[in-house]
């Protein structure tokens, strides 16, 4: 139960990054570990004890296995992540080179 | 018939494909095969309404149900998924007929292209996957090439609302996976239908709760409702104006509140307190959406705020149906509200969509969005003026045009649901919505002598760009035709009946 307990804590860590850093990279590495903290939980929640890599057969019939789809489900969410940071980075970079600054109170153009 | 459904998302990302392989080579290519591709896709939803006997479940790979167990992926096409399917191929396809001379003075025309055909296929996918994870995949697709699209100017605004917008996407999306997980977790299956009939059987329970509470977090973030709707002002208003279209027209409706509606009426059992949240989102997102609007001085920026208080009226119909529902109302005022917040949605796509093509072709000939700094341009731009006071008497509901029947449909709905302090306030925001669309007008078009538009050459926009705002101005009236009953018995009634008779759903999907 303690395991849960902390990838929720984990993903809180991350959100707390999200709100609070001013530095934009600080953000995205927020994201970032919201999203492993994800990734965690699907891993824990497919997760059996004592199961073991659930590959089918003839001499390994009865054994315990964990569930793979939350697997698939976490390589697929790990490829989305990719994408997600690759391009929040690739935007903070031209951010940085059109404001000359990381500082999220410098880069204010927009509100109201 | 069945086999064709998958073709609402390969067609897109094959295209995606094509326009970035061939377009390198062939100039212009984009240009005119988006809007072919898109063009036959409206074409063929539409077909498909008209043709279709009852719900197409299709399994993917050809894994079907496994002693009524789904073990594959489905696709479902139902009355409010081709509903869905039809607005968002048909926007696109104006978007992307406009975008032909609109996106001319950007570099990267191909690379627009691609993503534009990217965002397609990703809400079209959420509207016709069948499936939790399917759903958060093609999510992320749209998403995506969305955050690029609204970057795609490349200039400081542009950057910061893009960043804005990514941060809080990312998180609602995680939001989202995050509740899948506990869905898993609780139920051991993805497909909706499944789940949906797990739920329903195991009764109360916490893990449940909590999952609808981070995906009305998660979805409401998507859908831009009151307490989570900072990015959008941003996001809408610095896109290129063909991409802003898109995304207040359809991106926030298929990617947000469609999943919500489907989810909460179709997945889980509706309750009491979570249909009061919904409708007190919905109204608070309508009213302080408006408030926030009639102080803008930037057009974009005001139709983008007006989007917000316009998706509340949505939720807000629907809301008040769900209320009547979880209370064991009458089925007949549940089905009217419902159908009034589903007719909006369609007329927010057609005037939105429009209004957001004015301002751009305002922009393109004049090179500003400051509406202090424009006036008089009726005389010199007649087809832009006359469609948008078409949009413009029609988001703020004046007959005939379609906008003022949906209104009154969820008005009446919340009259006979006895619900009169949402009528009101539904009566009130309408009224400051005409005011503010009083000044996009006078500010805009009219108010002031406009010598100065001759010597700057202002005229009327480009051919294509004038089709795609001529034809959203007559649908803004043709469908006000959906309020004759045999119209509505065609196309509202059965999307409405997939709400209502909350298990059909599944039964479609799993057979019994």
């Amino acid at each position: 139960m303690i395991v849960y307990i902390l990838t929720i804590f984990l993903f809180l860590v991350g959100l707390y990054g999200v709100l609070s850093k001013r530095n934009l990279i600080k953000i995205v590495i927020g994201l970032a570990i919201m999203e492993y903290s994800v990734n965690l939980f699907l891993i824990l929640v497919g997760y059996v004890r004592g199961g073991t890599a659930p590959i089918i057969d003839a001499d390994r019939q009865g054994e315990l296995f964990v569930d793979p789809l939350p697997q698939a489900m976490v390589l697929t969410a790990i490829v989305i992540g990719l994408a997600t940071t690759a391009l929040l980075l690739a935007i903070a970079i031209r951010i940085y080179k059109k404001y000359g600054t990381f500082d999220i109170r410098e880069i204010k153009n927009l509100k109201g | 018939m069945d086999s064709f459904i998958p073709l609402f998302v390969v067609v897109p990302l094959g295209g995606a494909f094509l326009t970035a392989l061939v377009g390198s080579f062939v100039k212009g290519w984009g240009r005119y095969f988006t809007s072919i591709l898109l063009a036959f896709l409206a074409g063929f939803s539409g077909w498909l309404m008209f043709s279709m006997p009852g719900p197409i479940v299709y399994s993917v790979g050809g894994w079907e149900l496994f002693e009524k167990v789904p073990i594959g992926i489905h696709m479902v096409v139902d009355g409010l998924t081709v509903y869905l399917l039809i607005i968002i191929n048909l926007i696109g396809f104006l978007s992307a007929f406009y975008s032909i001379a609109y996106i001319k003075k950007f570099t990267a025309e191909n690379n627009y292209y691609t993503l534009f055909f990217l965002m397609v296929a990703g809400m079209n996918g959420v509207v016709i996957s069948g499936d939790l994870f399917n759903i958060y995949v093609f999510l992320e697709i749209a998403a995506i090439a969305s955050y690029a699209l609204v970057a795609f100017g490349i200039e400081k605004e542009e950057l910061e609302a893009s960043f804005k917008y990514q941060v809080l996407g990312g998180a609602s999306s995680l939001f989202i996976l995050l509740s899948i997980g506990f869905l898993y977790w609780k139920t051991s299956t993805l497909n909706i239908a499944d789940v949906s009939r797990i739920i329903l059987r195991g009764g109360k329970d916490e893990i449940v709760i909590f999952a609808q509470v981070i995906l009305l977090a998660g979805f409401g973030l998507k859908a831009a409702m009151i307490p989570f709707h900072a990015w959008l002002p941003d996001a809408h208003s610095s896109a290129p104006s063909p991409i802003s279209s898109m995304l207040s027209g359809v991106l926030i409706k298929a990617i947000g509140a469609y999943v919500i509606i489907r989810l909460f009426f179709n997945m889980f059992e509706i309750t009491y307190k979570v249909s009061l949240v919904i409708t007190v989102i919905g109204t608070l997102s309508m009213v302080v959406g408006v408030l926030l609007a009639i102080g803008q001085w930037d057009i974009k920026r005001l139709l983008a705020y007006h989007s917000i208080s316009q998706m509340g009226y949505v939720v807000l119909g629907v809301g008040i149906g769900m209320l009547v529902i979880s209370q064991g109302g009458k089925t007949s005022v549940a089905s009217l509200a419902i159908a009034g917040g589903l007719f909006h949605l369609f007329n927010h796509a057609v005037f939105k969509g429009l209004l957001f093509l004015n301002a751009g072709a305002v922009e393109y000939r004049t090179g500003t969005r400051n509406m202090k700094k424009l006036g008089g341009l009726a005389p010199h731009m007649p087809v832009t003026a006359s469609t948008s006071l078409f949009a413009s008497m029609s988001i703020s509901g004046i007959p005939p045009f379609n906008g003022f029947f949906s209104k009154l449909i969820i008005i009446i709905a919340a009259v006979q649901a006895r619900y009169l302090v949402l009528s009101i306030l539904a009566v009130f925001v309408s009224i400051i919505t005409l005011a503010s669309f009083l000044k996009v007008q006078r500010f805009t078009f009219f108010n002031k002598s406009s010598d100065e538009w001759v010597e700057k050459g202002v005229r009327e926009v480009p051919f294509p760009m004038c089709f795609s705002m001529i034809f959203l101005a007559v649908l803004c009236v043709v469908l006000s035709l959906l309020i004759v009953p045999s119209v509505r018995e065609l196309i509202l009634t059965p999307a409405v009946d997939v709400l209502i008779k909350a298990g059909s759903y599944s039964a479609a999907v799993l057979g019994y």
